[in-house]
């Protein structure tokens, strides 16, 4: 079969998944909905991988397959297929989201299985995939824009799964919010190239750009920057972030999915694939790479202080899509890419990990409930240890490769502005490795909270049902979480997928060692042939320079997580009572929250009241009730010569006959 | 013609003293007295003008039958002296006011008229003008329809105030009562329903 | 005497019982004013009859008459009625058909 057949395999494979699902949920029995779901994945992943031998069976300039399964549109200046495009870039995000997916699927089948949205969990997720795996494939903009949307929705469905939670629902509706911004930023950006192409599809557009713009002309630059909007919305980055951690709202496995592995890596995909565009537009590029280190930097702070597990992880996905987000703006594809495939290995590892975690104490989520759960669940412990080794670049790790190679090639582009990016990016490796074992210590280590003595003795700990945000009471009836709580070390498909993710977050790193193997550079190469930068890497010794300084700087984050959790506990607390406005500063999250209330939500809301006390009230009902007002009232005055009174009537004939005949007599006169 | 015109002012005194005795005269008894006497009056007048049986009706019919009718309704209900200062307001006071304009107003039609005829005097009238014989045949010949109308009309109002006078059953004692509560509820109606009214309360 | 005399007095008359109409609250007397304006139309009819020296206009004062016994019979009705539940026998009281 051809590449392109393998293509809408894989798309076909999740959509039917959902179909079925969706349609037959009532007949399905006990977990066969999570094991039919699961299903769909490992087809969709299969069919990845046969689309990356056919692909790689192509000589090496044809190695850009695109299939078209109708015209879309077909009018006056736009020729829209339905159509995919196969390539390098394609299959690599498609390999990566269906494998990741694929191990989910199978951690959540026992993860919800108690829960009563079983089926329409599962229903949810296949359509996410479908979606992911659609904005990876298209071939030309409109299509993207319609996976874009898709993705959008499905995390609106997915973050806000358990309906009846207050809570959930409101962090759902931000993160729709934020992401249709990020979809406007997207259509106006498709607009401003068609404008200027006359193409939708990228092969046409990423022709006609050279002649059409000039270097850094202005609708190239606004329409990158558009794209960017949309890259920083969908991947979180500053200043459109704010709906990242609310969306932790969300089952576990679902942010590991959705926040970890595919759809904040859309962002990093969207530059990526219009990587010509950016390099005819420089100047967007170093926009994209400054925000990218302001954000890595910004997250890393707030993760500093932050006590709730799954925030700390997010902010870290924040931090680490910051870091792709320059590699991919700094031209370096294959260093931003690989980041992308080993954080998705160690981010999805991690939440799997705190998922259990979060089980064991009830659904709390906050780090102070826990600790001291490394003789009661050995398993969760070690995986969660290897994720954020990972995580903090310790050396030999996969992420320590990838991570200190955008860093080396961000210092390597020269001038100044990028070995600046660059030095505030080793910064945050070591903030990142300081608060990745922070959650080391603070959870696994120290004095063990009763839970986890329940759990030594080998009976698990059933905690009452409340909101983790609020704690509120809540059952466990539809819209609610389910009734039990499972953990890793309990439930084998719980195990197995974590097994391989820390396998693959220990060892994943093998395609990319710079000087030993570049499996992945080598395989990415037909996608960024033509571009300028693709031979500007750095030299041995500043590689070599690279790694030895990253992999210092994650060892010494470690050693003061170390020294400050377990060598002196409590000694933060006395950091944090020294500094209270810092730490206030940090953890309220720099302020956004509060400055985006006070800068958006509140004029609309007010613009809200205007319009129904000003306009509707007054305008409306004025006008609606000043005319009925004015009939009432001619109404009333007529009303009063009825009066009843006999004598009155009898006046008025006397009147009108005097009247008549006094007209009478003038006119006979 | 001098006893004819000595005639006519006696009449014409008489009748409008009658008439003025009705309006004026508070005791209602005393009303229905005065108009007797206003009805012969000009049942007189009437006979000046040569028409003799509806002279002869009037005093029969009128003064007889219909206002002995009101002498006994009078006695059932035992006229009450009402004063005469109009309560009723403005409208009571203005009434005489319009009275006496349209006096005015007929007056002048009736003097700047130019019909000849009603400044001279008529001529002899003819033999039987006025007589019965006269009355009956334009009744049956001319004025047949009228004649039949009048009579059913006769009959409508005998059978209106049948119904209306009669006595229902357990009407009295409790109908009494229920029709007082009912004048009195109706006699102070609660506003009239309005959108806003209604609105507001939805609201 | 002319006939015009005859209807200048009818004038009077008529209008002599429409300021008693306007006056008068007791319903009776309302209706015994009534009479009046009917009697001064009567009286007009009938000169005219004379005048024309025709019998038609004492045929139509004939009908008058009728229609004049017939309206004081439906009207004492009605004020029998009105006794009879005790209701007070004055034309401004009865003031309940409004708008």
């Amino acid at each position: 079969m051809s590449a392109g057949a393998y293509g809408w395999l894989v798309l076909a494979s999740p959509l039917a998944g959902m179909i079925l699902i969706a349609l037959g949920w009532r007949v399905l029995p006990g977990r066969s909905a999570g094991w039919l779901a699961a299903l769909a994945i490992l087809g969709s992943f299969v069919a990845s991988v046969g689309a990356l031998l056919a692909l790689q069976s192509l000589p090496e300039e044809e190695r850009a397959v695109t299939s078209s399964a109708f015209a879309y549109a077909q009018t006056v200046g736009v020729d829209v297929d339905l159509g995919i495009l196969v390539d390098p870039l394609s299959v690599f995000m498609v390999l990566v989201v269906s494998g990741v997916s694929f191990l989910i699927h199978v951690y959540s089948i026992a993860y919800m299985g108690s829960d009563r949205g079983y089926a329409r969990y599962f229903a949810y997720l296949n359509f996410f995939v479908f979606s992911m795996l659609l904005l990876v494939l298209a071939g030309n903009f409109v299509l993207l824009t319609v996976g874009w949307a898709f993705v959008g929705a499905a995390s609106y469905l997915l973050i806000s799964f358990w309906y009846r939670r207050d809570t959930a629902t409101r962090a759902g509706i931000k993160a729709f919010v934020i992401n249709v911004i990020g979809d406007v930023g997207l259509v106006i950006a498709t607009f401003l190239l068609f404008s200027g192409t006359g193409a939708l599809d990228y092969a046409g557009v990423f022709e006609a750009a050279p002649e059409a713009f000039n270097r850094n002309d202005g609708t190239l630059v606004a329409a990158c920057l558009m794209l960017l909007v949309g890259a920083f919305a969908k991947s979180g980055q500053l200043p459109l972030h704010t709906w990242l951690p609310d969306a932790m709202e969300g089952p576990t496995p679902v942010s590991a999915l959705i926040h970890a592995a595919t759809m904040v890596t859309a962002g990093v995909y969207l530059i990526a694939r219009t990587h010509p565009l950016f390099e005819l537009a420089p100047a967007a590029a170093d926009v994209g790479a400054i925000v990218g280190t302001a954000t890595l930097f910004f997250a890393a702070t707030v993760a500093l202080v932050q006590t709730d597990l799954k925030r700390i992880i997010a902010y870290s996905t924040i931090s680490q899509i910051g870091y792709m987000i320059l590699g991919v703006s700094a031209f370096a594809y294959g260093a931003g890419l690989f980041h992308l495939m080993t954080h998705a290995f160690f981010k999805a590892l991690l939440f799997m990990a705190a998922g259990s975690v979060i089980g064991a104490v009830g659904g709390n989520q906050s780090i102070e409930r826990m600790g001291g759960f490394r003789f009661a669940m050995p398993f969760t412990h070690v995986t969660f240890a290897i994720g954020a080794l990972s995580l903090a670049a310790f050396p030999l790790t996969a992420g320590f490769f990838s991570k200190d190679e955008i860093l080396a090639f961000t210092l390597n582009r020269g001038g100044t502005l990028y070995p600046t990016l660059a030095v505030v990016g080793y910064v945050g490796a070591f903030m990142t490795a300081f608060y990745a074992f922070r959650m080391v210590f603070r959870v696994f280590w120290g004095e063990p909270v009763p839970e986890a003595l329940v759990l030594e003795r080998g009976d698990m700990p059933h905690g009452e049902h409340a909101n983790p945000a609020t704690g509120e009471p809540e059952d466990s009836d539809v819209g609610f979480p389910g009734p039990d709580h499972h953990i890793a070390d309990r439930e084998r498909s719980m195990k197995a997928p974590m097994f391989l993710l820390a396998l693959l977050a220990l060892v994943g790193g093998a395609v990319g060692i710079p000087l030993v193997s570049d499996t992945l550079e080598h395989f990415l190469e037909p996608t960024f042939a033509e571009s300028a930068f693709i031979e500007q890497v750095p030299s041995e010794s500043a590689e070599i320079t690279g790694l030895v300084v990253g992999g210092l700087v994650g060892i010494a984050g470690i050693l003061l997580a170390r020294e400050l959790y377990l060598r002196r506990p409590g000694s933060t607390l006395a950091m944090v009572a020294r500094m209270p406005r810092l730490h206030r500063f940090l953890e309220r999250k720099w302020y956004f929250d509060e400055l985006f209330d006070v800068v958006f939500v509140r004029p609309a809301k007010g613009f809200g009241r205007i319009g129904r006390e000003g306009i509707e009230t007054g305008v409306v009902q004025g006008l609606m009730g000043g005319t009925s007002g004015i009939v009432r009232a001619g109404a009333h005055l007529a009303r009063t010569v009825q009066s009843g009174y006999l004598r009155a009537y009898a006046l008025l004939l006397v009147i009108g006959l005097s009247a008549m005949a006094l007209y009478f007599l003038i006119v006979s006169a | 013609m001098l006893f004819e015109q000595v005639l006519f002012f006696v009449a014409a005194a008489g009748a409008i003293a009658g008439a003025l005795g009705v309006v004026m005269i508070q005791n209602p008894f005393y009303s229905v007295l005065a108009l007797v006497g206003h009805l012969v009056a000009l049942a007189l007048l009437f006979l000046l003008l040569r028409a003799e049986f509806l002279a002869a009706a009037q005093l029969v019919v009128y003064a007889g039958a219909v206002m002995v009718l009101y002498v006994f309704v009078v006695a059932y209900i035992g006229g009450a002296d009402e004063p005469l200062s109009p309560e009723g307001g403005a409208i009571a006071r203005l009434g005489p006011l319009f009275a006496l304009a349209l006096l005015l107003e007929l007056t002048i039609a009736v003097g700047g008229s130019e019909l000849a005829a009603l400044e001279s005097a008529p001529g002899t009238a003819a033999p039987g003008f006025g007589s019965p014989a006269q009355i009956g045949a334009l009744l049956l010949s001319k004025f047949l329809i009228p004649f039949e109308a009048a009579s059913f009309l006769l009959l409508v109002a005998a059978v209106g105030a049948v119904v209306l006078a009669r006595r229902r059953r357990g009407l009295e004692e409790a109908g009494a009562e229920g029709a007082t509560q009912v004048a009195r509820e109706v006699r102070e109606p609660a506003e009239p329903a309005t959108v806003a009214g209604a609105s507001g309360e939805a609201r | 005497m002319s006939p015009g005399w005859f209807v200048a007095l009818s004038a009077v008359i008529f209008c002599i019982g429409v300021g008693g109409v306007l006056m008068r609250r007791n319903p009776l007397v309302v209706l015994l004013c009534l009479e009046l304006m009917l009697n001064g139309g009567n009286l007009a009819l009938i000169s005219f009859a004379r005048m024309h020296g025709t019998g038609d206009g004492q045929i139509f004062a004939l009908i008058v008459m009728v229609v004049a016994a017939c309206e004081v019979v439906v009207g004492l009705g009605l004020i029998v009625a009105m006794y009879r539940r005790r209701l007070a026998i004055d034309v401004d009281s009865m003031s309940e058909l409004r708008g």
